[in-house]
């Protein structure tokens, strides 16, 4: 019902005459008539209260799992209260892209307190205002690495499934030919990776802690990738940043990532957001927004979007990405998440996850037929086997309001627990598992 | 103002979490950070009152007149970002089974049936994370069409000089070359130099009708004909589709794929730069190319397919779904009269501040009425009094209105354009006309006060030049700085 439109009939009939015209059809003398529809085959418009009651009766249909086991690309973490009212905030959220730097210095300062936290949380030297998400970060990170001789993207089996298929599909587009490096006992292949590499190779992408969870010998692989002339490109999980060898130190040219943790909820799967930060001698291709310091007229620091020749409302056809809205409120989210955490509080969130998932995995593994499938460390994930149909364990966990493990394609599960599943959940996970197999 | 590591004072913190209550693990040598973790160590109470002066700070459609062309900044209903946070949408993990999900894809699924409605489309995938991430999926979509029919030729974008950047930007992106069209005199689409560059290495045309001069092309059908006509494809750029939804849709102006914006048309916020939604829809005998994870009636309920002949994925899971929310909200809360309406109201409010600046600024092809937008030229005011299209934007600042669309489109000199959207008062735009018509008085008695504007903003102009060839992108502490 209505339109949200202030001005009544009345007024508008008003308008129309100021500028000289009977009707509305007037101003749409252009629209061929044959064009034209007679009406729309929509429901009639509702009033708040009843668009509410059909959106409430919409989302009863879903079932939220008090009890989350499961990552796989979305985790579940605590949301600290002040980040919701933070980004909650009218302004912040009505606001366009920052192009009015007078006019925009909150947003602008906030964009770039962002880049400088994402640059500490990865070693790097630059960030850029954000991404669509991790698997578009990573695709548009393999497109930087593009030059006149190298034009192969290797990509670690051990990373996640989407990230692939969405890198592949980038690649479909700017003809930049992919090969997979394969697994070995949960580990991206080393000797398959040095066989792989050549002098056409552009970059290898590597995920930290991997798709089972497995935290690679990051270093060593960038360093085989670097000899061979190629790029290196790492996808980490941000959380784990608190504890894990940044990037920086694994020699990574560029660091990218999913950032949902960071204060986003599930959401079936978005919003999300894509964080992404470079080297130096990369700064000047990276896509998207950036926004940097600088001074106005009288010598007050000031902040702006910068480096705009990249983009393509300068470049156009010839811009590094065609990046125009990204992900600004959830790179905001992001920001007031790490600063409400701060180092310590990151640091306790990351060793939670570890504590959790490690009394996690031995719980599952106590009961048999669950074994841990890959022997050594491992952040928030893990997989182990599964001694009967998938299905019928994870039926049975949800009806105890359980969202069990992902079944992966070989029959084994993968596992995730952070800060937020108790050690009496967990207690009970165990016992769930033993009454459903 | 100072900035959040500026603020932080060792040792202070948020208490958020609770002590373990299972037993530590520990990583192995050699995989542990070594380096310092440089985050801000702040209080709560720091925290609000940082960022809420970063919000006084800020101009959002909150606080004032937005006329920002080509980015319809209507009003974002409230209750719109209610119905996104509800749990039972905030709480779904994107892997859960499809039959503890029917509510998330119900959404999905309506979605796209309204969607399509208006449009003209026969499918829609919500992958897209924005608009211009939706006109590289439907590329892609074009792409893999004429490979699909073995037909390797089709190697050129069409696209016509008053496009958007996003457009040639999403062209080279899928490996395509850019043909520029010229526009003709009247703003529209030169159909002969569209006739000469239209041919057998057509993949696609790329258009947005109104286009950015805020003209509805009455060449459209002779458009779409002759791209037809010369085997390529329609795709229409929906970034104005605001001007008029539910009055013509785009499936029948002949167009084959479309995408929409849904932080625009369909009334989800901006958010500084998003969250967007990019949904792309096109005709039945493109569906098979759509990205994964279409939405689908199954034997129980709603479900994911893949597409037989799919793209692929433009992004992890099915787009940015709370923002999908958002845009059913209000698409449901109009309905079928409320959205032809909104674009109708949209066309008379811009008709309407056009009309008061006549006379007062040089209208760029401004002699038929205008569609949503309108854009001013000020090359003969800069001519005759130094002022710029840049001065009289950053003017409008001191009067809590935020400056119009700057230098775009490419084809108009000093171009300044304006889009006040069906969400504006005629209070508002009788306010703003009588500014803009102060500001060009004083164009001619003071125009150094406005080469000098704003002059009550947080700050003056800024160095942008300085920014680029000096690029200081993140804090580094004054003991750290060279």
């Amino acid at each position: 019902m209505g339109s949200y439109q202030p001005s009544t009939q009345a007024e508008r009939q008003a308008m129309l005459e100021a500028i000289g015209c009977q009707s509305m059809d007037d101003l749409y003398a252009q629209v061929p008539p044959e064009m034209r529809l007679d009406h729309l085959d929509l429901p009639d418009g509702k009033s708040e209260l009843e668009v509410r009651r059909v959106l409430e009766g919409i989302a009863a249909k879903n079932t939220v799992f008090p009890s989350v086991f499961r990552g796989a690309g979305a985790y579940k973490h605590y949301i600290p209260a002040i980040v919701k009212s933070v980004t909650g905030k009218e302004t912040f959220l009505t606001a366009y892209t920052p192009y009015q730097a007078e006019l925009s210095q909150g947003v602008l300062q906030s964009i770039f307190e962002y880049q400088t936290m994402i640059c500490a949380l990865t070693g790097m030297d630059a960030s850029n205002a954000s991404i669509y998400d991790g698997a578009s970060a990573a695709a548009e990170a393999a497109a930087m690495c593009r030059d006149r001789k190298r034009s192969t993207v290797l990509l670690s089996a051990a990373a996640h499934p989407m990230v692939r298929r969405t890198v592949e599909t980038y690649c479909f587009g700017n003809g930049m030919e992919v090969k997979t490096v394969p697994v070995k006992n949960g580990f991206t292949d080393a000797q398959a990776l040095t066989d792989l590499l050549d002098d056409t190779v552009a970059c290898f992408y590597l995920q930290q802690p991997n798709y089972f969870g497995r935290i690679e010998s990051a270093r060593e692989l960038g360093e085989a990738a670097h000899a061979a002339g190629a790029k290196f490109i790492m996808g980490v999980n941000p959380i784990a940043m608190a504890v894990l060898k940044t990037p920086g130190e694994c020699g990574a040219d560029i660091a990218v990532g999913e950032g949902q943790p960071l204060g986003m909820p599930l959401s079936f799967g978005g919003p999300y957001l894509g964080f992404m930060a470079a080297t130096a001698a990369l700064t000047r291709k990276l896509p998207g927004r950036i926004v940097g310091e600088t001074t106005d007229h009288d010598g007050r620091r000031a902040y702006v979007l910068t480096l705009q020749a990249r983009e393509q409302h300068i470049r156009r056809e010839k811009a590094s990405s065609n990046v125009c809205s990204n992900q600004a409120l959830c790179a905001m989210t992001a920001a007031v998440y790490l600063a409400a955490m701060g180092p310590d509080g990151l640091r306790q969130a990351a060793e939670s996850c570890m504590a959790h998932a490690r009394y996690a995995a031995q719980k599952v593994c106590d009961v048999p037929g669950f074994d841990m499938v890959y022997p050594g460390p491992y952040f928030h994930e893990f997989v182990t086997t599964c001694p009967c149909k998938p299905e019928k364990l994870l039926a049975g966990l949800a009806k105890r309001g359980i969202l069990g493990p992902l079944p992966l394609e070989d029959g084994n599960l993968l596992w995730c627990a952070t800060e937020m599943n108790t050690r009496d959940e967990i207690d009970a996970l165990e016992q769930a598992i033993r009454e459903v197999v | 103002m100072e900035l959040l590591f500026e603020k932080s004072r060792k040792g202070r913190r948020c208490d958020l979490l609770p002590p373990l209550d299972v037993p530590p693990a520990h990583l192995m040598a050699g995989m542990e950070r070594e380096i310092p973790l440089d985050l801000p160590e702040l209080s709560e109470v720091d925290l609000t009152r940082h960022y809420s002066a970063l919000e006084r700070r800020a101009h959002g459609v909150n606080n004032g007149f937005y006329p920002l062309g080509s980015c319809t900044m209507k009003y974002n209903p409230r209750i719109n970002e209610e119905l996104a946070a509800l749990p039972g949408f905030t709480g779904v993990h994107p892997t859960q089974s499809a039959d503890t999900a029917q509510g998330c894809l119900e959404v999905l699924y309506l979605a796209e049936e309204l969607l399509c409605e208006i449009t003209g489309m026969d499918a829609m995938t919500f992958q897209p994370a924005a608009g211009a991430h939706g006109e590289f999926t439907a590329l892609l979509m074009v792409k893999k069409y004429h490979l699909d029919r073995g037909d390797t030729a089709r190697t050129k974008i069409l696209v016509p000089d008053s496009a958007h950047g996003t457009n040639p930007a999403s062209a080279a992106m899928c490996g395509f070359t850019v043909v520029n069209v010229p526009s003709n005199p009247e703003g529209g689409v030169d159909l002969a130099a569209l006739r000469a560059a239209a041919g057998p290495d057509t993949a696609a045309l790329m258009l947005t009708n109104p286009n950015t001069l805020g003209l509805f092309d009455p060449n459209i059908l002779e458009i779409t004909q002759i791209v037809h006509d010369a085997g390529g494809l329609c795709y229409y750029d929906g970034a104005n589709l605001n001007a008029v939804m539910g009055v013509v849709r785009p499936g029948d102006m002949g167009f084959d794929l479309v995408h929409l914006n849904l932080h625009k048309t369909f009334s989800t916020p901006h958010g500084g730069g998003g969250p967007g939604s990019g949904p792309v829809g096109c005709k039945k005998f493109l569906k098979d190319f759509l990205p994964v994870f279409h939405v689908e009636e199954g034997a129980d309920g709603l479900e994911f397919r893949d597409p037989a002949k799919s793209i692929g994925s433009v992004k992890g899971f099915y787009g940015n779904f709370t923002v999908v929310v958002k845009a059913l909200s209000y698409i449901l809360t109009l309905g079928a009269q409320g959205i032809p309406e909104a674009a109708k109201g949209a066309v008379l409010n811009a008709n309407y501040l056009r009309e008061q600046l006549r006379g007062t600024y040089d209208i760029a092809y401004g002699d038929g009425p205008c569609m949503h937008e309108f854009v001013l030229t000020l090359h003969d005011l800069k001519k005759q009094t130094g002022v710029s299209a840049m001065d009289v934007a950053k003017a409008l600042i001191d009067h809590g209105i935020h400056p119009p669309t700057m230098y775009f489109p490419l084809i108009v000199e000093e171009a300044l354009m304006f889009e006040p959207t069906e969400t504006e008062s005629r209070e508002t735009l009788d306010e703003a006309a009588a500014v803009l018509r102060d500001i060009r008085a004083q164009a001619d008695a003071d125009p150094e006060a406005l080469h000098a504007a704003p002059h009550h903003a947080p700050i003056s102009r800024p160095d942008e030049v300085k920014a680029a060839r000096h690029p200081v992108l993140r804090y580094t502490p004054p003991e750290d700085q060279a």
